[in-house]
């Protein structure tokens, strides 16, 4: 049981960033349904081990026990997903067509589904870094990788969405946002 | 694409995530080179069409409902249903508005034993977020030069007065360059100095009457010293050693 005063603690500092905990779930299970379930448990967990959490970064802590329920939550319902962990050697980086650089304008729909088919490890960067708004550094300690591989990753998740986007649209595979 | 640059460096300055020199030095780079000014373009429309297209997903009523009985009492959302609750609520807030009008009360009796040193930390406030704004991707320089010459003839017409520019290349402190930035409201001249790896702002005002003779301190980690010289207050400021600030000003000092 927490003391009285990590209690109000939590309340001021962990609470206020549910939304960055609910859209990084959302957007890493593609769903609202999940998202929510797993930002709850997301939630509790951090609730829990909250005296460990003495100060820095609380968005960052939370949102690294986010992403852990959800990658374990994808896991156990064997979700089909690309899994596998960015590696810059086995993953060289492919030059960019030049039509991807000549992107035109997206609707809405189109940039949701491109985010969506990107791999789980990509989605979740490019959420961290364009829809939330957080540095090298912060994604680095909520995905637990070394700086490096954020920037490699990042830059290849971006060229992949750019590329995603060039491609021809298939019909009615919108998922709910 | 033949340009043989590391993508992620690209990435790095797209961020802002590069330091001040590695910034200045990629768009030294962008200068002469089409494909990164391609790329870098390309990411721009890319983040533009993310950001306009409104992906963030917001954390739903029932979700704020479920953390509300899920978690422990004292931990939940101030989400008020319950009309009981929220009289309850009610009495609390009156409680902290009565500390709060408390706390102005005792507030103000401290204000004027505060306001001198309050003036110089929102002063010092000023000067580290205009040296932060200035290491922002772009912002460092509108004028690039090492050459003195170059630099002071580029403020006239700009400011209706004509600050004093010296490169001290020989002594450790070369020019960078210059630019006209607002402090507070007042125009002040910017000359920016290299120290090794770090940068040094250099605000040039008009003094007035109020600004102080002689102060430094430091906010944020960064070290600031302000004096006052033939009818201008400078200010100089970076992330290097207060002495190195200390000898810069001694140098501008020195006739």
């Amino acid at each position: 049981m927490l003391e009285q005063e990590d209690r109000a603690r939590f309340e001021a500092e962990i609470i206020p960033h549910r939304d960055a905990a609910y859209n990084l779930a959302r957007w890493i299970l593609r769903g609202r349904a999940q998202a929510e379930d797993v930002t709850q448990e997301a939630f509790l967990r951090a609730y829990r081990s909250f005296g460990a959490f003495q100060s820095g970064n609380a968005r960052a802590w939370l949102l690294q026990i986010v992403r852990n329920c959800c990658f374990t939550w994808l896991q156990q319902n064997h979700v089909a997903e690309e899994m596998t962990e960015f590696n810059e050697q086995t993953m060289p980086p492919k030059p960019d067509n030049p039509e991807s650089l000549a992107m035109a304008t997206y609707d809405r729909e189109r940039l949701q589904r491109a985010l969506e088919d990107l791999p789980a490890h990509f989605r979740e960067i490019i959420v961290l870094r364009e829809l939330e708004g957080c540095s090298y550094k912060e994604i680095a300690a909520i995905t637990t990788r070394p700086i490096g591989t954020v920037m490699s990753a990042l830059a290849r998740a971006r060229q992949q969405l750019r590329s995603l986007l060039t491609e021809p649209v298939p019909k009615g595979t919108s998922r709910d946002l | 694409m033949t340009c043989d640059r590391s993508q992620t460096r690209l990435h790095a300055y797209f961020d802002g995530e590069l330091d001040a020199m590695a910034s200045a030095d990629f768009e030294r780079h962008l200068e002469s080179c089409p494909d990164c000014e391609t790329r870098l373009a390309a990411e721009e429309k890319l983040r533009s069409a993310l950001a306009g297209a409104q992906l963030y997903a917001r954390a739903p009523e029932t979700l704020r409902r479920k953390l509300q009985t899920s978690l422990p009492k004292a931990a939940v959302l101030p989400y008020v249903e319950d009309p009981k609750a929220s009289a309850e609520k009610s009495w609390r807030w009156l409680a902290i508005a009565a500390s709060v009008i408390l706390a102005a009360i005792l507030g103000t009796q401290y204000l004027e034993k505060l306001n001198r040193h309050s003036q110089q930390q929102s002063m010092a406030a000023v000067i580290v977020d205009a040296h932060l704004r200035s290491l922002q991707p772009g912002h460092l320089e509108d004028v690039i030069s090492t050459d003195q010459h170059t630099v002071k003839p580029w403020f006239e017409g700009k400011i209706d007065f004509a600050p004093p520019v010296r490169d001290f290349a020989n002594d450790g402190f070369p020019l960078l360059g210059g630019r006209l930035d607002v402090l507070d409201s007042r125009t002040a001249a910017a000359l920016v100095y290299g120290r090794r790896k770090h940068i040094v702002n250099v605000f040039v005002e008009k003094a007035q009457p109020g600004d102080s003779q002689d102060a430094s301190g430091d906010l944020q980690g960064y070290h600031w010293v302000s004096w006052q010289q033939n009818g201008f207050t400078f200010t100089a400021v970076s992330d290097t050693a207060y002495a190195d600030l200390d000898q810069l000003k001694q140098l501008i000092l020195a006739p």
